[in-house]
Parts: C-alpha cells; structure tokens; sequence
C-alpha cells in the first residue's frame, strides 16, 4: 500500500518509463519460452504426426485426432511401467520420510549428546561418495541387483531433505510449546506426535514432494539397477519410446505407418508422464518457497 | 544442576540421555546403520580403483596395482577431450545458469502488475519437475532436422540446422536447456532475500530522484550481495559434477566429440565394459577434485567476504 503511493506521488522518469516497457516486454517473452515447449508437445500430441514431422504444427492442433492416444492405450508395457513407477515413489517416498523424520528429529534436540557427532557423519556423504562402481559391488554383495527393493532402498534419506526438516523443527516451531509440554510431563514420544509433526505440516508436505518427484523422475537408478523389463520404471520405457529403440506395434501394417505411430506416442508418452506431477503442482505450489527458504538457513 | 552435567565425561552424558531419553535412540539408529551400509560402506570400495580387480578374485584376491589406473586414465587419448568437455560444460552452464536467476529475480522484483509478477513466477517454476527423460525427448522434439524450431528458421529465411547431429550444438543445447529448467526455481532463493529488503531505503531513493537501474545497483545487489556468495560457493562445489543423465541422452554417435563426459565415461567404462577398477579410479578423480574445488572455494570466500559453509 505504502509502496504505491509514493511511486505515483512521484512522477516517473523517462528512464524509468523505458526501462518498465523494457521489462514488461522481457516478461511477456520468458513467459512465453517457459509455456510455449509444454503446449507444443500437449497440441502436438492431438495433430497428425506426418504434419507435425513436416513442421506445420506450431501454435495449434492440425487436423486434430486422438490416434496418439490409442496407440498410449494399447501399449501394456507402458502401463506396467506406470504402476512400477507408483509402486517405487509410494513405498520409496514413505520410507524417506520415516527415515528423514527419525534422522531430524533427535538432531533438532539441542540436549542430543551425540549431535554434532551424528551431523558430521552426515555430512560428508553430502560432500563425498564411493561413486558408481563401489556401490553396485556392494548391492550386487547384498543380492539387490534387478531387484525391486533396491530402487526403494537405493537412496532411503537425502542428507539435504533431512536438513529442511531438522531446521524447521528447530527454528519455527515455538519453544515455549515444547516447554509447556515437557512440563506437562510429554515425554520424546508425546513431543514428536502431539507437539512437533502436527505443527510442521507445510515442510513435511514440501519434503514429501521433494522425494516423490525423485523416485517419479528417477531414471538412473534404474538403468544400472534393473535389468528386467517387467521391473522398469515409467522413465526407463518412455526413453525408449524417446529414443526410438523400439518401432514395434502390432497395429501397423507398413514400415510408414509404424513410423507414425511411433511418433505419436512420443507426445502421448510425455504427456502421461507429466500428468501426475502437473497434477499435484497447483495443490501444493504454495509451500514450495517456504520450502526453499528454510532450506537455505545454514545447518 | 546444569554445571553438574557438564563436567561428566562424555560417556557418562551418554549413558544418562540413553536412559532419560531412549526413543530418540531408537528412532536414529537405522538411518546411522543405513548411511553406515549405503554411504560409508562404498568408500571401502575405493580401494577397487588402486586393484586389477577381477570378480572371479574378490576384493582380496585381487592384485594390487597401486595408481596404475590413474596413470592410465591420465596417458588415455581422451582424457584431455574429457576433461575439456567437463569443464566447458560446467563452466558454461555456471555462468550462465547463475547469473541469469539472479537477473529474472532483479528485474521480476519490478513488475508493476500483481498479476503478472504471480503469472511469471508460478510458469517458472513448472519446468523444474520435469524429469530429464522428458526435457531430453521435448529437446529431441523440438530441435530436430525438421522440428517446430527449424521451421521458423527456415520461414525466416535461414538454413535449417541439425542441433542433435552437430558436435558444437551440444554444448547451447545442454546449458540452454538447463537455464530454461532451472532458473525459476534457482530465483526463488533472490526473490525472497529482494523482499526483505526495507523499502524504507528504496523511498528514500526515490525521493533523492534515483531510476529504477540505479535502485537495483545500489540497492537490491548489496542486499543480497551475501545471498549470491554462499550460493556461488556452493555451485563452485559442483562444478566438476556434470551431471550424467542429460549428457547420457542427448548424446549419439555424432556429437560424442563434445558430449562425452566424465560422469558418461565412468558409466560406460564400468557398466557397459565392466572395467570396474579403471571406471573406480576415474569416478574418484572426479569426486576429489570436486572436493578440492568446494573446500578452495569456502576458503576463499571466508578471506574475502566472511562467508562460509563450513
């Protein structure tokens, strides 16, 4: 309000005049870099693909029909792959944040003997790892190669997730509350269920997010873990769809219409894929800056 | 009271918070038994890098052949191309990628309507979710030989170019296409130090008849001046981190000469040639001159600015 007034009380300069128009213009242009390659994909899968290939689909549908979407419906692999991909980001993100709660929760404790301890020890594998051979010696040793379990065991905690959490527990929720309730006589468990989850539900949301859509985009796991089609994630087949390897379908009859469909269902593909993920955005959009700002306060 | 407990060795402080407090305990032990197994447990796997491992030997069985690998990858006739390509890619994309955010963030900060200030920021960050597999098949799309993009090439009268198939396309293609994924999100962080700013300061600018450009050059930059810094350290820290999936599947047999990484190399080494010792030593250097480069930068930045990580 006060901001208002006293940019009108003062008349604008003409630099300042140019540099809005300026401004504006950039705006209206970023705004249509971020949205224009989503739409394009989204009408591009409603065209005939030979009149996307041949690039006259540009702003709108051409001669509009829905064979991409049929050829989505008949592929089987693709829906196995789909419900593998719910089935890792349902069972991994619930595991993370069993993890991420018990892991933040005692180091919010500022009495917690071990502390600075356990966060050290956290906190170099931020900084420093094995790397890619060392571990698939070690999950091959412990029989979790091709195996669904490694995709959910695979990355269990994120050290960076398990930070916002653990900040969050110790600078926005009110000390006089858990005061009060210790003196009440609230043991850890009490603390934890009455007191601390129940008041940190946007950041538990935020994180849940975090993990979710990791498992749900997650493709490198996958391709060095998992060898068994059956076991593939939603990612792993749709870079194939991507990528061209596969040009099969049982529906088309000459090497031209097998082109086709195959073009097809790369726009079909990447809209299914997006569904889930555009599908939460809106819901929980709100929280996302509160996330990333009690993220950046230091550990 | 509080003296009294103090005093106690550290032992006994343990053996009292065990009994007083167990459950907290009980909850942290598995996450330090599975960082223990899954984090710390691959490091004892480093030593692969300084063997001739063979699985049919083991670990013990195998012989030692102390920094041969690392003489090898340094003496390999790509390993100059490598590191160039590495370095090119993750210089770029941080130049670019850093200051871009924080210029959204600056000029975002003087959108006069509500409405579209809200439109911006919400669009930006949508990007952000998208997985790699599809920002890699959306490029694919996009900027193929006869895609949306060469069409408007060629309307406006240019020869159409094959960005996918062109060795020096793949570097504006994987910095471009990372700047478009990542600077909404990147510019949160910036927008919301820009709001804290007292706009006490900003009015007085005014008054003394400073422009816009002026109020952000001597405004917005110093205020969040210590922002910038410990997030340029950080991504100092992962300069050397290229990451492995966008390079792995934007590359084909045509641009390898630009779009072979080391992240890519240690993959196919180890995974596709198993040559687990050799594919070892390279990730290592790789990790520890990510160390050394994170560990200078902090350094540097606690001289120069007082602003550290760690």
């Amino acid at each position: 309000m006060q901001k208002v007034i006293v940019e009108n009380r003062i008349r604008q300069s003409r630099q300042d005049r140019i540099f809005d128009a300026i401004n504006l213009a950039l705006m209206i242009l970023l705004l249509f870099i971020f949205i224009w390659p989503l739409w394009f994909v989204l009408i591009a899968s409603f065209s005939d693909p030979m009149r996307v290939l041949n690039g006259e689909v540009l702003i709108w549908p051409v001669s509009f029909n829905l064979s991409a979407y049929k050829e989505l419906i008949r592929r089987g692999d693709i829906w196995l792959s789909y419900l593998n991909s719910i089935f890792y980001t349902v069972a991994g993100t619930a595991l993370n944040m069993v993890f991420t709660v018990c892991a933040a929760y005692p180091l919010s404790r500022k009495n917690f003997v071990i502390r600075n301890f356990v966060m050290t020890f956290f906190l170099i594998t931020m900084y420093f790892s094995g790397g890619l051979i060392p571990l698939y010696v070690l999950l091959r040793g412990l029989h979790l190669i091709d195996s669904r379990l490694c995709l959910i065991l695979g990355g269990a905690i994120s050290v960076y997730n398990m930070l916002i959490v653990r900040n969050y527990f110790m600078n926005s929720i009110p000390n006089a509350l858990r005061e009060a309730s210790m003196l009440d006589g609230a043991n850890s468990a009490q603390d934890l269920i009455h007191v601390v989850l129940p008041l940190s539900k946007p950041v538990l949301a935020v994180v849940t997010l975090y993990y979710a859509v990791g498992h749900w985009n997650d493709y490198y796991s996958a391709l060095v873990y998992i060898t068994s089609p059956e076991k593939y994630p939603l990612q792993l087949v749709l870079r194939d769809i991507l990528s061209n390897v596969t040009v099969s379908s049982e529906s088309a009859s000459t090497i031209e219409e097998k082109v086709r469909l195959a073009q097809t269902l790369k726009y079909s593909s990447i809209i299914a894929a997006m569904i889930p993920v555009l599908m939460l955005y809106p819901v929980i959009q709100k929280h996302f800056v509160k996330g990333v700002m009690i993220g950046a306060v230091k550990g | 009271m509080q003296k009294a407990i103090k005093n106690k060795s550290f032992w006994a402080r343990l053996k009292l918070d065990v009994v007083n407090n167990p459950l907290l305990y009980i909850m942290i032990a598995p996450v330090i038994g599975y960082v223990a197994l899954f984090c710390y447990g691959p490091m004892y796997g480093i030593v692969l890098a300084f063997l001739n491992y063979r699985i049919k030997d083991g670990i013990f069985g195998s012989e030692w052949v102390g920094f041969a690998n690392f003489e090898r990858f340094i003496r390999s006739f790509n390993f100059l191309k490598l590191m160039e390509n590495t370095l090119a890619i993750s210089v770029l994309s941080l130049i670019v990628g850093f200051f871009v955010p924080i210029g959204f963030a600056l000029m975002l900060n003087y959108v006069t309507s509500r409405q579209l200030k809200k439109t911006v920021q919400m669009v930006s960050y949508a990007p952000h979710f998208i997985s790699v597999v599809v920002i890699c098949g959306m490029l694919q799309i996009i900027f193929a030989s006869n895609g949306p993009v060469n069409a408007v090439i060629m309307l406006l009268g240019f020869d159409k170019i094959d960005f996918l198939a062109e060795a020096s396309m793949f570097r504006p293609l994987y910095v471009g296409s990372g700047v478009w994924q990542g600077m909404g999100w990147s510019s949160i962080i910036y927008i919301s130090a820009l709001s804290g700013v007292d706009y006490q300061i900003h009015e007085a600018a005014i008054i003394d008849g400073a422009t816009k450009l002026q109020r952000i050059r001597h405004i917005d930059i110093p205020s969040i001046k210590s922002t910038i810094i410990m997030l340029l350290i950080l991504a100092i820290g992962g300069l050397m981190g290229v990451g492995f999936d966008k390079a792995y599947l934007l590359q084909n047999d045509l641009n390898l000469e630009t779009s072979e990484v080391l992240s890519t190399y240690v993959y196919k080494m180890g995974m596709i040639k198993s040559d687990y010792s050799f594919s070892t030593a390279v990730g290592l250097f790789n990790t520890v001159i990510n160390l050394i480069l994170i560990v200078s930068a902090n350094y540097i930045s606690k001289k120069l600015a007082d602003e550290s990580l760690f």
